[in-house]
């Protein structure tokens, strides 16, 4: 098992270098009930890179995605515990470090996002439970001298069901560690005896998380260490000219200014000072090419694209033909803006850097990546590197960045002491790598009977995963992200025609949000199919229904959402009610919303009912918050965000000019979830990509005109 | 020097007179579980109770606290009302990434405190000032109704 070996033998390695570390960084023993959260456990037993069991009993699983309000311990823990046959309240478990063992394969690097983990690890996890399972059996009916077959296990124990006799996982410990692992596939258990999964689960972090003891990286502390701020170059790709830091040094706390090409970092007692300290500077950037770049310049440049050549990235049939051909023409153009992350705990990363080693505390969904970052920075070999996962305060692709790790580890490398850099909200705004802007023209024919006989489709923006991913782009040059809701849909389309002109947006790194293409995707094309059936003269469902052909769980779910949400009963003036449908993330939702728009144009979302079919379920409770948050987060960029430029500077400075949704602006949410035994969808992000569609189709019904931009407001035409 | 009454104990801490409460916590006195959001009192997630009542830890200068109590997340032990108010959030699962719940639970249980039978419009206006980027509102409120009904 050469996966396994190289995970235990660099976790040994480590606990021989590190073990004054981990003595610092174990956190305190948790309350009676919660989960505790450990590090480079060794166990004489370890049979792969997820299980250790240690002869005193404990039980520790390694989890590849790290937790940022997912719920991915909760369940890849029940995946494992499952097999293992142990008890949720019998584990304690660990952040997986940075290692091949943990690769997700679909994103290329061991990372959490694209809502993959559960797809990536339904099987993986609970072989690797069934491996131990196996092994441990195999060590008690070799002290006993009986037939494997003859003993069971539960609950942590091997018994030997003919004569009664038991033996601890934690007492087959080493003996088990001596089998060899089999190298063919161990049997499963049968869904139909799952005893965890299908079943909802408390989230293992709850405890932790309400009572405040939970670590995120902001709350890391460490011996001697420092804490810095950053101010960075406003303007992408200006660099720092020069800074006077003469009024910053004479601050009370004030320790130190560090500077690297486009960033300066004050160094202080506490955050205050440093921040007191920043304000203080006088720092002259030279803001390079892009200090003329505004909104209207990333807006023009994608509107000019819809015009002149394109990448054809789809075709199927002559959409064009076909739509020349037509009864009716129907044409309608979309504009999505840039948006940032904004997730509740502001970017941060602890660094501490000496001769020998590097070790970083930081939330991070590439963890990688990071340490390959912080081993090129400092020129310490990457098995030097020591990057130690925390509890992610929000990730939604912000952390699937690295660039705050490699900057902390830049200015890190300056000092002796630990460093806990910790950006302002106004940074986190500014500094973010955004949600691309995106124009789509679609040209759709329908026939006498309503019928859509042909799609034409022109996507403009930028390739994120060009830069993200640079081989994944596809040979054409088409980042096939942006197939995802458009290419592959719940929809029979006879003929499409689908083309993509790239244009990178001026001024701004762009990145990976939550939903990705789905988001993106679905807002344009259900957007589309209700402009259709509105052309058509058809219900909005019922015009869905006749197309989703060859996906009945399309149906089903469309049909069960229309159902739970009383579609097609009367509303009060003003209230309309609007439906998307979506497959991505391999997972089927129908989301039915009903919206106010007032006659000042003010919008509420009064009531959103979801049905979903995402395959078999893990942790039940989990997919319908899940939902929930999903479309909430969705609602708050289709309702009121958007960045923008000016002078290649970003406008939006916090919470007060980027806004959230609160509470009293959230709807009623029901979520219905489908029985279904194929194989698991995600489930992270799919509420996010329905939400603009459903609102806005909502809008829509309530006011009778479209709503082709986002954000939505209702005063637009 | 300033003397604060912080979860019960009396702490000398030398720190600026504008310095705000917040970072008296977090980084003097080493209780990270008050959080930092946003720094300008829009998000909530620096919620802790002065004399009991919920206030916004980044915007309060350390030095206007003066003899009242202060009582951040870690404090809450022996606190009835608080008890109840974590077990319903668990019994719900109510967090995701969980960084703003401190400040939502100190704002739950301020209301509670004031008012242990909220209206649905008084949990709003009670809760509305707290940001959560995963959108746990709908079980922050149903929690807090679980709490009305068990107390």
């Amino acid at each position: 098992m050469p996966v396994g070996t190289i995970a235990i033998s660099r976790r040994r390695a480590l606990l021989g270098a590190g073990g004054l570390l981990m003595a610092a960084i174990v956190p305190l023993e948790r309350s009676r009930a919660a989960t505790r959260i450990v590090e480079d456990q060794t166990g004489p037993f370890a049979p792969n890179a997820f299980v250790r069991i240690a002869p005193d009993g404990s039980i520790t699983l390694i989890l590849p995605n790290v937790e940022m309000g997912q719920g991915i311990y909760t369940g890849e823990a029940m995946l494992i515990a499952e097999e293992l046959d142990v008890g949720l309240d019998q584990i304690q478990i660990e952040a997986a470090p940075p290692d091949d063992a943990y690769v997700t394969k679909a994103l290329g690097t061991e990372a959490t996002g694209g809502s993959t983990s559960t797809i990536a690890t339904w099987t993986s996890l609970r072989e690797a439970g069934a491996v131990a399972r196996t092994l441990l059996v195999g060590a008690a009916a070799n002290r006993w001298v009986v037939d494997p077959a003859s003993c069971q296990t539960e609950a942590g124990v091997v018994r030997h069901v003919p004569t009664g006799r038991t033996l601890t996982y934690g007492e087959l410990a080493v003996e088990a560690a001596a089998l060899p692992v089999p190298t063919s596939p161990v049997a499963l258990r049968d869904p139909s005896t799952f005893r965890l999964i299908g079943h909802a689960q408390h989230r293992l972090d709850g405890p932790a998380k309400v009572n405040g003891t939970a670590t995120f990286g902001i709350d890391i502390q460490q011996p001697d260490m420092k804490f810095g701020t950053v101010a960075a170059c406003p303007v992408m790709g200006g660099v720092l000219l020069h800074v006077d830091d003469s009024a910053t040094r004479k601050i009370p706390g004030v320790r130190d200014v560090l500077t690297i090409g486009n960033a300066v970092c004050v160094v202080g007692d506490h955050f205050w000072a440093t921040r007191k300290g920043l304000e203080a500077l006088a720092i002259t950037w030279d803001e390079g090419v892009n200090s003329t770049v505004s909104t209207e310049t990333v807006y023009r440049g994608l509107h000019e694209a819809l015009q002149g050549p394109a990448i054809v990235a789809h075709t199927k049939g002559d959409a064009k033909g076909a739509i020349a051909g037509a009864a009716t023409r129907v044409e309608a153009v979309y504009q999505q803006p840039l948006l940032a992350h904004a997730p509740m705990e502001p970017i941060n990363c602890t660094v501490h850097v000496t001769a020998e080693r590097c070790d970083i505390w930081v939330g991070t969904q590439v963890p990688m990546r990071a340490r390959d970052a912080a081993a090129e920075v400092t020129g310490l070999p990457k098995d030097k590197v020591f990057l130690h996962n925390q509890y992610i305060g929000g990730g939604f692709g912000r952390r699937l960045e690295h660039e705050y790790v490699t900057q902390a580890v830049q200015f890190a490398r300056q000092v002796a002491y630990p460093l806990k850099i910790v950006w302002s909200r106004e940074e986190d705004l500014a500094l973010d790598r955004y949600r691309p802007a995106y124009v789509d023209h679609l040209v759709g024919g329908l026939d006498a009977h309503g019928k859509l006989v042909g799609l034409s489709h022109r996507i403009v923006g930028p390739a994120v995963v060009a830069r993200w991913a640079p081989e994944a782009l596809l040979p054409n040059g088409v980042d096939d992200d942006l197939l995802v809701a458009t290419v592959e849909t719940p929809y029979a389309i006879p003929a499409m025609f689908l083309d993509y002109a790239r244009r990178e947006a001026p001024g701004v790194v762009t990145a990976w949000w939550r939903g990705v293409g789905g988001t993106r995707g679905v807002f344009v094309i259900e957007s589309f199919i209700d402009e259709l059936a509105a052309s058509a003269k058809v219900d909005p469902v019922e015009f869905r229904r006749r197309m989703t052909g060859d996906h009945p769980r399309a149906r089903a779910v469309l049909d069960l959402a229309a159902e739970k949400a009383e579609w097609g009963s009367k509303l009060p003036e003003g209230v309309g009610r609007g439906v998307a449908l979506q497959y991505v993330f391999g997972s089927y939702l129908a989301t039915v919303m009903e919206v106010e728009v007032s006659q000042m144009g003010t919008v509420r979302v009064r009531r959103a009912v979801v049905a979903v079919d995402c395959g078999r379920v893990v942790n039940p409770d989990q997919v319908v918050s899940q939902i929930e948050g999903g479309l909430i987060f969705g609602l708050s960029a289709a309702l009121f965000n958007e960045i923008t430029l000016e002078k290649g500077r970003v406008q939006e400075k916090n919470f007060n000019s980027y806004r959230i949704l609160r509470m009293n602006e959230s709807p009623a949410i029901e979520v219905h979830l489908v029985d279904s035994t194929e194989d698991p969808g995600g489930i992270g992000e799919t509420g996010t990509a329905a939400a603009a569609a459903a609102a806005a189709n909502a809008m829509a019904a309530a006011t009778g005109r479209r709503y082709r931009r986002l954000p939505l407001t209702g005063a637009q035409a | 020097m300033l003397t604060l009454q912080v979860n019960g104990a009396a702490h000398q801490v030398d720190v600026p007179d504008d310095m705000p409460l917040l970072w008296v916590l977090r980084d003097v006195l080493g209780l990270p579980g008050t959080k930092f959001g946003c720094g300008i009192g829009e998000c909530g997630a620096c919620t802790v109770h002065v004399d009991g009542k919920a206030v916004r830890a980044c915007s309060l200068p350390a030095s206007l606290v003066g003899d009242r109590p202060v009582t951040t997340i870690e404090g809450l032990a022996e606190d009835e009302v608080a008890t109840e108010v974590t077990k319903a959030w668990l019994d719900i699962d109510v967090v995701q990434c969980g960084y703003c719940q401190p400040g939502q639970i100190m704002a739950a249980i301020a209301l509670l405190k004031s008012n242990l039978h909220p209206s649905d419009d008084e949990i709003d206006q009670a809760m509305s000032g707290n940001i959560c980027r995963c959108g746990t509102y709908r079980r922050i409120r149903a929690a807090i109704r679980n709490v009305a009904g068990a107390v």
